[in-house]
């Protein structure tokens, strides 16, 4: 009772953390975060601005920012162009759907299933295993680039659908998250439901991963994003052109082209950066409150 | 029979168990543990992926130390330089907009945190035509014709080729898209420290808010703290393409903004020099532990 006095006889009930409405000591927050955030989104206007311009307002001197006469020019050149090699691009952007479908599909059922017996199951081995994963957190994997490209080799997936999907699957961050959040889910439901004799099939379909949905979309963000943004693994570990990434052939287009072929290429490539931006952004828009419960499990002991 | 009943007693004990994480533990195996394994096993080797690799003892770590002009005079004071700034610099700047967020009400708040967040939502490397427009070498450059307009400088500059410049526009580069996963964790854990704590503390003579945040707020998410370091670090080294990315050569011009990672992929990729770039590319995940484990220790939970 004594604090709840205190706040209300204080004034403070707007102030400080996690305040439920207006109050004038956050006026110098706000002249901090606007201007900020502004800066923040620069680039990203720039890019909206520049896929909707037309030639000449690319090649305009002195530049300009915004674009005055909007058009659909760019899209339209970049979906009828194909690349050196004869592939349209809308190939590329359907490989990059497939495979990001794929992958975002077979993570959660990966990393779901192995979450739910480091945090539900009893075995010997479990402490060791989620120890091993909090480690490999700080794993870095363009540091064994090489190394990959040897294993992935030997296993003969080099120019296979399959060589976008298997190496991004084990991804240490994402079971980390759903496994803390999964430690949240009351063990009594579990027991219950054992005590009725189900399986762990039925406890992990039926209970823990309805249970469980704000971090299941948080997986698949990041899984999202790992796998959407790629353009390594095309250009690593892919040699035939009909099999790579929409992300890939973005990288093709910013650094192969120099001089004019620059100007010219350059209302494309924002047409492109944006195709490949925006789906980044709708999914988090919609995602974001399940994103940010789970993340208040994210803590690393 | 007696063992067929203690293979069901085991399945039905642990088995299940051992049977929901081998897909996760067959891929990590495969793409994680494996090529570890093989860099560090490879590193003590001499390998051009032509003939077989000969064992060579620790040779590759010798010639890396003491004969590689490079890496001792750019790649490594480089990659200190970039990781020193863009890791705990980016992760102060995460924090500290977590925290004036965490001051606003929920709206206001979730509207901040998009934007801040939306440039890590994609790479690098996907924003290379942004980078490469603003930063473009002749007049019609962004910076170039804002500066001209002002008159700060009287010719163009090359800044994306310019060893002057390359490392400061990398930082930059990386410092916008510092708010990312970790923000995000930090972000969600500042509101859930327990308000009767700073009010507690008042009483006790915490007296403003910047020692609020060093005797309660981060003290009292010390778990966040360490997984938004954590991310900071992988994030900081994972980059290491940016250079490469935004001058559009490897080596970069004259090596200004060569980073371990290029180095890596200069021998590995380039030269076949496969031996001695797993050889670098051990030292760089013996970095990347060394930083988490400093890490550690500041934001390690007592109990």
């Amino acid at each position: 009772m004594a604090p709840k006095l205190f706040r209300r006889y204080t004034g403070v009930y707007n102030r400080g953390v996690n305040p439920e409405g207006f109050h004038v000591s956050q006026l110098k927050f706000y002249v901090l975060l606007l201007p900020l955030s502004a800066f923040m989104m620069l680039p990203i206007l720039f890019i909206v601005s520049s896929a909707f311009k037309p030639p000449d307002e690319l090649f305009a001197y002195p530049p300009r920012f915004w674009v005055v006469n909007p058009t659909l020019k760019n899209f339209t050149d970049l979906f009828s162009r194909m690349s050196t090699s004869g592939v349209p691009v809308a190939r590329y952007l359907f490989n990059s759907l497939l495979i990001t479908l794929v992958t975002v599909l077979a993570s959660i059922a990966v990393s779901s299933t192995a979450a739910y017996a480091l945090s539900k199951k009893r075995f010997k081995l479990k402490q060791t295993l989620f120890a091993i994963n909090t480690v490999a957190l700080m794993f870095v994997p363009i540091a064994v680039t090489i190394p990959r490209f040897l294993v992935i080799q030997r296993l003969g997936l080099l120019d296979t659908f399959w060589v976008h999907v298997l190496p991004v699957l084990a991804m240490p961050v994402g079971l980390f998250l759903l496994k803390q959040f999964m430690d949240t889910v009351p063990n009594e439901v579990i027991e219950a439901a054992q005590v009725d004799g189900a399986s762990d099939l039925w406890i992990y379909w039926r209970i823990v991963l309805p249970m469980i949905r704000p971090a299941i979309a948080t997986l698949a963000i990041l899984t999202f994003q790992a796998t959407w943004n790629n353009a390594e693994i095309s250009s690593l570990y892919v040699n035939d052109e009909s099999l790579k990434t929409f992300a890939f052939y973005l990288s093709t287009l910013t650094t192969t082209a120099t001089g004019a072929n620059a100007v010219a290429g350059q209302g494309i490539a924002a047409a492109a950066t944006l195709i490949m931006f925006v789906p980044n952004l709708v999914i988090f828009i919609i995602l974001q409150s399940q994103v940010m419960s789970t993340m208040s499990h994210s803590g690393l002991k | 029979m007696q063992s067929r009943s203690a293979w069901q007693r085991w399945w039905s004990r642990e088995g299940s168990a051992y049977a929901f994480v081998s897909g996760y533990a067959l891929l990590f195996i495969v793409f994680i543990v494996v090529p570890v394994a093989a860099a560090t096993a490879l590193s003590f080797t001499f390998f051009d992926s032509i003939q077989p690799p000969r064992f060579i003892g620790l040779r590759n770590y010798i010639a890396l130390a003491t004969q590689d002009d490079i890496f001792m005079r750019y790649v490594l004071p480089n990659t200190i330089k970039f990781s020193v700034i863009v890791g705990p610099g980016g992760y102060a700047l995460a924090f500290t907009l977590a925290w004036v967020l965490a001051q606003l009400p929920k709206v206001p708040r979730t509207i901040f945190a998009l934007i801040l967040y939306s440039p890590s939502m994609t790479t690098g490397v996907a924003m290379a035509v942004v980078w490469r427009t603003l930063f473009s070498g002749d007049q019609t450059g962004y910076l170039n014709s804002f500066l001209l307009s002002l008159g700060l400088i009287e010719a163009p500059i090359q800044w994306l080729q310019s060893p002057d410049y390359l490392m400061t526009i990398m930082i930059v580069v990386m410092l916008w898209s510092s708010m990312g996963i970790g923000f995000l964790a930090m972000l969600a854990g500042i509101p859930e420290v327990n308000k009767e704590l700073y009010e507690a503390a008042s009483l006790d003579g915490v007296s403003n808010r910047l020692q609020e945040i060093f005797y309660i707020t981060i003290p009292s998410m010390k778990p966040q703290m360490l997984f938004g370091a954590v991310m900071a670090i992988v994030a900081t080294f994972q980059a290491g393409a940016i250079g490469v990315t935004l001058s559009g050569s490897n080596p970069t011009p004259q090596y200004a903004g060569q980073l371990i990672v290029n180095h890596i992929e200069d021998y590995g990729l380039l030269r076949y020099e496969m031996g001695y770039a797993a050889a670098v590319s051990v030292v760089l995940l013996l970095m990347v532990l060394f930083f988490a484990r400093v890490a550690n220790r500041l934001f390690a939970s007592k109990d």
